[in-house]
């Protein structure tokens, strides 16, 4: 433990309604003894990257379940980058087809997961994002 | 470069990262902290308390718009809010979801949202809330609406921190009022009772108006602030209160509001305005203040003073006490007295 808290950032953005995913994932993070700003559904690129400001998170989780990542992520991570927020690690949940996940991964995206992912290995990844981004 | 220069500035990404100082107790956020002090008591800061699910963050989110967007006669406020809620006890870990109801206010450069968790913290509040509150102030937001935890035990924490304080309660908690138990009346300025479009309002209200009837606004002052709210008479009268020769005494008003549909808004809006101006016009603002920076400095000297004399002494004399009083053989009194004498 190093003693600071890993915050990080829930979000639903997107218009498809169900957060149930993201609700689980929030969860495990908290379990784990994470900080963990949820959102809630239907939020914007530039809500995103706002409450990511405001919060100062060290990660955040985007659950996309509508198709619509190849254009949500991209605008996400421009917005992060538009802030000074490179630090921030982004990964995704959801249904994310396994063609589009090389082309997430080169934009700067840690992690993408899909339905039936173990918590466990998500939270392994977001603290090792995380600690890569406080030691360098 | 110090990292209260761009706050002061207004860059919102180094307010957020020095936030984060602060809640970790860092040496650069109490560096950071102290060049700002001198910037700081100016903002309006209100409390917003009340049992869990009563729609605290609904109201934050309608009053942060309402003074956003306030009557053509009033100027916009720039507005903070501090967001508490619980840590587990068991992981340390929490989520704060105070954000979902207060989606209206993205992208208003005018307002800063900071979630935080009360990290072992009992009183409704983190130890840090104070600070992180001090820090919006100085960064010029000059009304901080702060939500704390909303466990429904008396959250007097608040009180001490806040100019304003509101207490939410909702009909349908119960038969009765839950919160009313805990005391929590008393530290009121003004209560709502949100979600008026449920049914037992009335009932709800009528709970309200009689326990405040036992609750007389006088005695609640004095008992708070009983040092120093003798000796301060109310010297200007304001037209606000009453008739001429009565005391400038605030009775807290009870006020509906159905925060998911903006009724009854204004109304608050305008009563917390109205408090401050009471509490300026009064003199209570600056007991207050006087109070709570009293409180403060104690709490730091003697935190202070006892890590000072701790270090003065060799560790073994302190464990051999302490060892008595395990031993029943010394009372902790007597062992302070012991430790004390010897000292010298
Ligand atoms: N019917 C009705 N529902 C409301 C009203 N205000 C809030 N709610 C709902 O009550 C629920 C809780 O509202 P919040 O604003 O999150 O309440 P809170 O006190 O901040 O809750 P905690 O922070 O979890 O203690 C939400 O589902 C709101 O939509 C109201 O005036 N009428
Ligand atoms: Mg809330």
């Amino acid at each position: 433990m190093s003693g600071r808290k890993i915050r990080g950032l829930v979000a639903k953005p997107g218009l498809d309604g169900h957060d149930r995913g993201a609700k689980v994932v929030a969860r495990a993070l908290r379990d784990s003894g994470m900080e963990v700003i949820y959102t809630g559904l239907r939020q914007t690129p530039e809500m995103i990257a706002e409450a990511a400001l405001q919060e100062d998170v060290d990660v955040v989780g985007l659950s996309i379940l509508s198709g619509a990542h190849m254009a949500l992520v991209p605008r996400i991570l421009e917005l992060l980058k538009a802030n000074q927020q490179d630090n921030v690690r982004v990964f995704i949940g959801g249904i994310i087809p396994d063609e589009d996940v090389p082309r997430l991964m080169e934009i700067g995206v840690v992690g993408v997961y899909g339905p039936g992912t173990l918590t466990d290995d998500i939270i392994r990844d977001v603290r090792s994002a995380v600690s890569s981004v406080s030691s360098t | 470069m110090s990292l209260a220069t761009p706050v002061l500035e207004g860059n919102r990404l180094a307010l957020a990262r020095l936030l984060t100082q602060i809640e970790n107790d860092t040496e650069a956020g109490r560096v950071a902290l102290n060049e700002l002090y001198p910037y700081t008591g100016k903002a309006h800061l209100v409390g917003v308390t009340g049992a869990p699910g009563t729609g605290k963050s609904s109201l934050v989110n309608q009053l942060a718009r309402y003074y956003r967007h306030p009557p053509e006669t009033e100027t916009a406020l720039k507005i903070g809010i501090v967001a508490v809620d619980p840590s587990s006890p068991f992981t340390g870990g929490a989520i704060l979801g105070d954000r979902v109801r207060m989606r209206d206010l993205a992208g208003d450069p005018g307002v800063f949202i900071r979630s935080m968790a009360s990290r072992g913290s009992l009183g409704g509040l983190a130890t840090t809330t104070a600070s992180i509150v001090q820090v919006m102030d100085a960064a010029g937001f000059e009304m901080i609406l702060i939500e704390t935890v909303g466990a429904g035990q008396a959250e007097v924490e608040i009180a001490r921190l806040a100019h304003t304080t509101l207490v939410i309660e909702a009909p349908g908690l119960g038969d009765d009022i839950q919160a009313i138990k805990a005391g929590i009346l008393e530290i009121a300025d003004i209560l709502v009772i949100n979600k008026a479009d449920r049914p037992g309002v009335e009932n709800a209200e009528r709970a309200l108006r009689g326990n405040l009837e036992l609750a007389h606004p006088s005695k609640r002052l004095i008992n708070m602030y009983s040092e120093t709210a003798h000796h301060a008479a109310p010297t200007v009268a304001s037209q606000h209160f009453q008739g001429e020769n009565s005391e400038l005494i605030w009775s807290p008003p009870i006020l509906k509001t159905i925060a998911t549909e903006g009724v009854g808004i204004a109304e608050v809006g305008l009563e917390i305005l109205r408090h401050y101006q009471y509490l300026v016009d009064s003199g209570e603002l600056k007991r207050r203040e006087k109070a709570r920076l009293s409180a403060e400095l104690d709490l730091l000297l003697q935190a202070t003073l006892v890590q000072r004399w701790r270090d003065s002494i060799p560790d073994n004399r302190y464990q051999h006490v302490l060892g008595q009083i395990v031993e029943r053989k010394l009372s902790p009194w007597q062992a302070v007295q012991r430790l004390l004498s010897q000292s010298t």
